[in-house]
């Protein structure tokens, strides 16, 4: 068997175990890998810098634990940044398995920073059918949500006195790991006119250019660099920070594996013309 | 629950357990990621059952009606019961009378909406006076692919002559764009494993640090 | 009846909540927020009807199948023991109950992990599919590796020259691919949801 033909058909499970390795390197090793910023989330921390004393943003966390690696650390972060701004913020999670863990981070990160629900934020909980939801929303926070998520009357919570919908709200920013992240662009943006920013995994991406170049979405958190950048301009460094040595280390395995198969496959393929070509002559 | 206590190291253990049982299926398909990944199926249903029974019905229905007397939310709950005769055979087609006031109001709502969103605002965001700068040469640019890829996507007309060849600009330009989203999915399918092999680590650290 | 009804039920909501989209008028708010609530109320009771069938699934599974038993009855105990766990509010809701902590250790780990295996198979796609046999599949390969480059850490000038060039990537010809499939898609779907407010496409109603 040729050097190429061995390489061609390497078992998978080669694959997996040096993967595997050069995750497991940075675990060991520490790394400092730098970050370079991008408008798209520039944007977004701004728009956050401005939620100071006493005004109120919308996040919607409508993640489940499959994406949660790549968007709870933008949640904690700008969850931390509102709190510290003293800004106060409304939650919804619109993803089935999103309102325990949406309650995790909440209640720890408000418990750290000496938050109080109901007065510095206020979690309504989940519904089924986000774009029924953000619809009825729309008209009054209190339309698919008489009561939050712990069962207590969203008009018995100070905070709510006054905001009804997302007039009463500086901007949306939805952390998508689906298609809640269309929901808020037709049904939060083009229905109401909400100025709205995703968060959204780094597989979905790439779909959202188009909404930010036409200003449906006035920012953009690209996955886990997206969370990174956050941080690093939040000046506050988590797991976006701490996962990018893992992403260089496990993307330099994946460009060598592209590079090595590539090159298998032209040297078998130059080797077959040539064979060929005296098969021809002979 | 602090996560170093014995009780929280107890169940990081139980998770921990879970992540390498799920992992063995990378080496083949075996009993013990097929009991676990089983017992998710029922774990996730029941957990959804709940919630949808405190945060839905309870606000919803239960409340509204039995406890409020807002009487007309009988109608859309007598409408939600009619969904449960598509357990029948016989009496299946009665659904369908829910079914369609769900349809007709959900597809009534969705067309101006996304009239607007994926068709007038796109159109308006690629229609702009082209300026000689950097910028409106690149809005050129992608004004260009914008149309040579939707006419990739218009079969009315075989792909010859200009068709053919702003086709073919269009099916490089969606390549492109593949391409973006494969490198960006590595990305996010990485972030995922990372998540894991750190919660694995730390628990590692807890556990040979003393956390028991 | 069976049939007709529907139809002329979609159409008449349909109809009216196109209609009521182009009337800014008190009325026709009221009557939007009102056909909200109303939706949301049909979903949520229609749910259980989908758990109910996955369940009885189970048990059937758990009874005629042996080989099947052990694993229909991980199901059944992972769905009691949630089911129980959550059966009051505050166990449901609390931060230390069983319920929290089967979500906590149970579901959020297995959930996770049953995901972050597609790292193994993306990777695995790319050493055995990822070449570039035609110029198109090249495009897409250079793209990608272009893109996957601004993770590893370059000398300058080559890290600043890498982040232009997938800074443009993005905005341009990416945004150009992904606003053509989105103007595509939009058109697709408000046909087919104009079908079926018309009454030309029924396949939502099943069969019989």
């Amino acid at each position: 068997m040729a050097w190429y033909d061995r390489l061609l058909a390497v078992d998978r499970r080669w694959i997996y175990l040096i993967l595997a390795v050069a995750v497991v390197i940075p675990a060991i090793w520490t790394m400092h890998i730098p970050v370079s910023l991008s408008s798209e989330v520039e944007n977004v921390f701004e728009r956050v810098s401005g939620i100071q004393d006493g005004k109120i943003m919308f996040l919607a966390i409508d993640y489940d634990p499959s994406t949660m690696a790549e968007l709870s650390p933008m949640a904690e972060a700008i969850l931390r940044q509102v709190f510290r701004q003293n800004g106060r913020v409304v939650l919804s999670s619109l993803s089935q398995f999103g309102p325990a863990m949406t309650d995790e981070i909440m209640t720890r990160i408000a418990g750290e920073m000496g938050k109080v629900s109901g007065e510095d934020y206020v979690f309504l909980g989940y519904k089924p059918y986000p774009a029924i939801t953000i619809l009825a929303m729309g008209t009054d926070f209190r339309v698919p949500f008489p009561t939050d998520y712990y069962g207590d009357r969203v008009d018995d919570h100070p905070m709510m006195a006054g905001v009804h919908n997302f007039d009463d709200v500086e901007f949306v920013l939805s952390l998508a790991g689906g298609n809640a992240a269309d929901m808020w662009i037709v049904y939060g943006n083009a229905k109401y006119g909400v100025p709205l920013a995703l968060g959204v995994t780094g597989v979905m991406a790439t779909d959202y250019y188009p909404y930010l170049q036409s200003g449906q979405l006035f920012g953009l958190l690209p996955g886990i660099k997206g969370a990174a950048e956050y941080e690093q301009l939040n000046e506050s460094p988590g797991d976006g920070l701490r996962g990018i040595p893992y992403q260089t280390t496990s993307h330099a395995v994946v460009l060598v594996f592209i590079v090595l198969t590539n090159i298998a496959f032209f040297a078998k393929r130059s080797a077959q013309r040539k064979h060929g070509m005296q098969a021809g002559l002979s | 629950m602090d996560p170093t206590s014995a009780w929280g190291m107890v169940w990081r253990g139980i998770a921990a357990l879970i992540t390498l049982a799920i992992f063995s299926f990378l080496w083949r398909d075996n009993p013990v990621y097929k009991f676990i990944e089983r017992l998710w199926v029922g774990v996730v249903t029941g957990y959804w059952t709940m919630l949808l029974y405190y945060t839905s019905f309870t606000d919803k229905v239960r409340v509204p009606i039995f406890e409020e007397g807002q009487w007309w939310y009988i109608f859309p709950s007598l409408l939600g019961v009619l969904m449960w005769f598509r357990l029948s055979k016989k009496y299946g087609y009665v659904s369908r009378y829910a079914l369609a006031f769900y349809i007709g109001i959900s597809t009534g709502v969705f067309i101006p909406l996304t009239i607007k969103t994926s068709i007038l605002y796109q159109v308006q965001g690629t229609i702009r006076a082209i300026d000689p700068t950097w910028t409106g040469i690149m809005f050129g640019i992608a004004f260009l692919g914008i149309l040579c890829s939707l006419s990739y996507f218009f079969f009315s007309k075989e792909h010859t002559g200009v068709l053919g060849v702003s086709s073919k600009i269009g099916i490089y330009t969606l390549m492109i764009g593949f391409g973006a989203g494969f490198g960006l999915t590595v990305m996010g399918r990485v972030a995922l494993l990372v998540q894991r092999v750190i919660f694995l680590r730390d628990y590692g650290i807890d556990l040979l640090g003393g956390g028991l | 009846m069976k049939r007709q009804l529907p139809i002329i039920l979609v159409f008449i909501c349909g109809i009216t909540m196109v209609i009521q989209f182009f009337v800014p008028h008190e009325y026709s708010e009221d009557l939007f927020q009102y056909a909200n609530d109303f939706v949301i109320v049909i979903g949520i009771l229609a749910l259980p009807v989908g758990i109910y069938s996955l369940m009885t699934q189970t048990v059937r599974k758990a009874r005629r199948e042996p080989k099947e038993r052990l694993y229909s009855l991980a199901t059944i105990a992972g769905f009691l023991v949630m089911i129980i766990a959550g059966s009051r509010r505050e166990w449901f809701t609390g931060a230390t109950s069983l319920s929290s902590n089967m979500f906590n250790y149970v579901l959020v780990p297995a959930q996770a992990t049953l995901f972050s295996m597609l790292a193994f198979y993306i990777a695995s796609a790319a050493y055995r599919a990822f070449r570039a046999r035609t110029l198109l599949a090249a495009l897409l390969l250079l793209t990608a590796f272009v893109v996957m480059l601004r993770m590893i850490p370059l000398p300058e000038p080559l890290s600043t020259w890498n982040n232009d060039v997938v800074r443009w990537i993005l905005e341009v010809p990416n945004m150009a691919a992904k606003r053509a499939i989105i103007i595509g898609v939009g058109l697709g779907a408000v046909t087919y949801s104009i079908k079926i407010v018309l009454g030309i496409e029924r396949s939502y109603m099943g069969g019989d």
